[in-house]
């Protein structure tokens, strides 16, 4: 399976590129604002940066402390935030911007550590994917002292409060790290009394966490843990279900993994009984690949701020539909070199029309006058 | 050897194509192998100007002593140097977009300049950029104010541009922040009222902020210093009033000098960039239709090279790169020098001109047109032949340069 991105459509008023804002103490805003006159049109902020970059105000930061191994393509990396820590809730997943050779790259990973840890250090638990721009550099390279950008904490895939009495979680593969952080939260408050746990990797070497997931069981009556080993046993099918957990009906259930398993969970919700708003899953979608065709078909664009609707059959530039579909867009040149035209992406790939070359990223700034929307776009303009 | 007729009369649209696809090349080479080594450059950049600014602020608490003064003002003025020409301008125009980065980006910059980004990457960005050296469309040529160009017609307030050319280095910025707003886009009713209401606003925003921090801020706080040092020497009220008063003024003029130093470098920079002898303008007729191959043939026209240390090209924003600058305005400037031997490779196979010089021969030649054009007449001045590859023969004196002198 892919590394765990969600796409992060339907967003109109956040903008992904920057980090959180960071939850800092009024006096020392007020101490800031004050001195401003002395450094405008930079804030004293960016002088402060130099002390060290965790102090901004501007957006959140946090140092990588610790990078644990878990599999073989596989690590836990703990970060310390810059300023205190919102919180998360058990499940829930946020955004960390990585530098890799001079670009700056956010992912979305869900956080694997339990809401509130002593040492104050969140941590996320990315799984390599040899194609991708970000988790070779993480799993291999990153080193503690470096320095991340942290978004906000997202995602409804949550845990209730009130803790339900019975519980089935369903992962696969990397879908296990939001479930992480469930089950080391319920360890810690007494909640893990009558859990079931079904999991499948392709090895027993592939199991993220394996051992803690061991010692869980090995700890708590409440917990039973399934694996399922898809290389000897194929994978696993809602028909399984009968003969592991057979009282799921009356259980809460918390399903991740990919899109595959989520759809034949569904079904089966719905064909046999189960209660679907027992049933909560979290869908993660694999970044799509670049160079999968020559063929640029365009694709539709949504002009977030304009509020508009265009569309490209490959050849318009994305200035040019939105044109055309009446929105009314900054440009300049219109060749590529002023950078007036620049909007930034939310979601979806894009084509460069000079050169052919499918990039783009959510948050990246791109222009709208050589590129066109590859697949369907999203774009704050 | 020496033409007048833009050699893009002599190019077959065969070859301009040709040549427009030789410098794309360049540019998508160059942009494939962006990475660490060039953000580790601006990002040590902004630090070393953040700590010139920090340490020359410190000296001047001390302003009142001539050689913290002097010190401070000069570390001052390459700060704001740096800041404007190798920072801000580079920034503004998205050179360091590619990093994706929330902070550095071109959306987002704002300098140590009277300019509102907005108003200037419109004004420099799209319009100077795109219509580069086109007579009636960039504006840049003679900022609305100089007859830089034989074929402006002439006004008899030129007579006074001698003079205002001085007080237009002395103070620059303001200069280019008044041409951002575009007085013609008012009069041809290209811009609405509104707009230029709004875009005053954001001036006078800009200017307030400037004016306060270099001139009420700063020396208030040397003030503020000086007095409180000499109460807690134990020393009269007049005499600690005084100390302040001293150090206000001190750093105030520090100030004034810094900025002084910093518009004068731009300005004799920027005026080195289009304006020498070796530079071409078109008319609209000539740029009809341009393809993007005539785009890039227009931009090595227009724009003349700086000879320089590297410490030049540095505090020069590598605008002593402008030829290249104006071919890819958009590359990260540490890239220029680097890129400079095959721009000069295509000027050679192609006879076409690489317009470089010494600061001080361009700064002069610059002069000359600038006293020479305050009068009615004059005609374009002599062109440099084809490149010919690294010159012996710059060592020696054009004969042509001194003819041309001493035909004016």
């Amino acid at each position: 399976m892919a590394e765990c991105v969600r796409t992060l459509g339907g967003r109109p008023t956040r903008v992904a590129e920057r980090g959180a804002t960071p939850k800092v103490p009024a006096w020392r805003l007020k101490a800031l604002r004050a001195l401003r006159a002395f450094f405008t049109p930079l804030m004293p902020d960016d002088y402060l940066e130099l002390i060290n970059p965790l102090w901004s105000t501007q957006e959140l930061r946090g140092r990588i402390e610790r990078i644990e191994r878990e599999t073989a393509d596989a690590v836990t990396v703990l970060i310390k935030p810059g300023w205190e820590w919102e919180g998360h809730r058990p499940g829930q997943y946020l955004r960390v911007g990585f530098e890799v050779d001079g670009k700056h790259h956010w992912r979305a990973y869900s956080i694997t550590s339990e809401p509130g840890r002593p040492d104050g250090l969140i941590g996320i638990t990315p799984k390599l994917r040899e194609t991708g721009a970000v988790s070779p550099y993480v799993v291999r390279h990153a080193k503690p002292g470096t320095v991340v950008r942290l978004g906000g904490v997202e995602g409804s895939f949550v845990l209730p409060d009130e803790v339900p009495e019975r519980l089935l979680f369903v992962s696969a593969g990397s879908g296990i790290t939001p479930i992480m952080s469930m089950l080391r939260s319920l360890d810690r408050d007494g909640g893990l009394r009558d859990v079931i746990h079904l999991h499948s990797a392709r090895t027993e070497d592939d199991i993220i966490f394996g051992s803690q997931l061991q010692q869980l069981d090995a700890r708590h009556d409440g917990y039973r843990l399934e694996k399922r080993l898809t290389r000897r046993h194929g994978r696993l099918a809602p028909a399984d279900l009968e003969a592991l957990c057979p009282d799921w009906r009356e259980r809460e259930s918390f399903v991740c993994g990919p899109a595959e398993l989520l759809d034949a969970l569904t079904l089966h919700w719905k064909q046999e009984g189960g209660d679907p708003d027992a049933l909560h899953m979290e869908r993660f979608q694999p970044i799509v690949g670049s160079g999968d065709g020559e063929h640029g078909d365009g694709g539709t664009i949504r002009f977030l701020k304009s509020d508009v609707g265009g569309e490209s059959d490959g050849t318009t530039p994305i200035l040019v539909a939105g044109e055309q579909a009446g929105a009314s867009l900054p440009f300049g040149c219109r060749m590529g070199i002023c950078h007036t035209c620049v909007g930034q992406l939310c979601s979806g790939r894009i084509r460069d029309l000079r050169s052919g070359v499918v990039h783009g990223s959510e948050g990246e700034m791109v222009r709208t006058c050589v590129n066109a929307p590859e697949g369907a776009i999203e774009i704050a303009l | 050897m020496s033409v007048t007729e833009s050699p893009l009369a002599r190019l077959s649209t065969d070859q301009i194509e040709e040549i427009g696809r030789e410098f794309a090349a360049i540019h998508d080479e160059v942009f494939s192998e962006l990475g660490d080594r060039d953000r580790r450059y601006i990002v040590s950049m902004i630090e070393m100007h953040r700590r010139l600014v920090v340490l020359s602020r410190l000296v001047l608490l001390f302003a009142r002593a001539k050689p913290a003064w002097v010190a401070g003002t000069a570390t001052l003025s390459l700060a704001k140097i740096l800041e404007n020409m190798e920072i801000g301008h580079n920034v503004m125009h998205g050179q360091w977009d590619w990093m994706n980065d929330p902070r550095i980006n071109s959306s987002t910059w704002d300098w140590d300049s009277a300019s509102t980004p907005a108003a200037w990457k419109h004004s420099h960005n799209y319009v100077h950029h795109t219509y580069t050296n086109i007579r009636g469309k960039d504006k840049d040529l003679g900022y609305e104010i100089m007859r830089i160009d034989p074929h402006q017609k002439w006004n008899p307030i030129y007579l006074f541009q001698p003079f205002y050319n001085v007080l237009l280095a002395a103070f620059f910025e303001w200069g280019v922040a008044f041409h951002d707003l575009d007085m013609e886009a008012l009069r041809t009713r290209q811009k609405s009222r509104q707009q230029l209401t709004r875009e005053l606003k954001g001036m006078a925003a800009k200017a307030r902020s400037q004016i306060v921090k270099d001139y009420v801020a700063f020396p208030l706080l040397s003030g503020a210093a000086a007095a409180g040092a000499a109460v807690l020497r134990r020393r009269g009220r007049t005499e600690a009033l005084r100390a302040g008063r001293d150090a206000f003024r001190a750093t105030l003029a520090a100030d004034f000098t810094a900025n002084v130093i910093r518009n004068v470098w731009a300005y004799m920079i920027i005026f080195c960039g289009h304006f020498p002898d070796q530079t071409y303008t078109f008319s609209e007729e000539e740029v009809e239709d341009e393809t993007r191959g005539g785009f890039y043939v227009r931009q090595l026209l227009g724009a003349a090279n700086i000879e320089g240390s590297a410490l030049f090209h540095v505090i020069s924003g590598n605008l002593g790169y402008q030829v290249e600058h104006h071919l890819y305005p958009d590359m990260p400037s540490t890239r220029y020098g680097e890129i400079a031997p095959r721009v000069k490779a295509i000027c050679e196979k192609y006879e076409l001109p690489y317009n470089t010089g010494p600061l001080f021969k361009q700064l002069a030649t610059v002069q000359r047109t600038i006293l020479r054009l305050a009068l009615p007449g004059g005609s374009p001045r002599p062109k440099p032949g084809p490149y010919r590859g690294e010159p012996t023969a710059d060592a020696a004196p054009d004969p042509h340069d001194l003819a041309a002198a001493a035909s004016v």
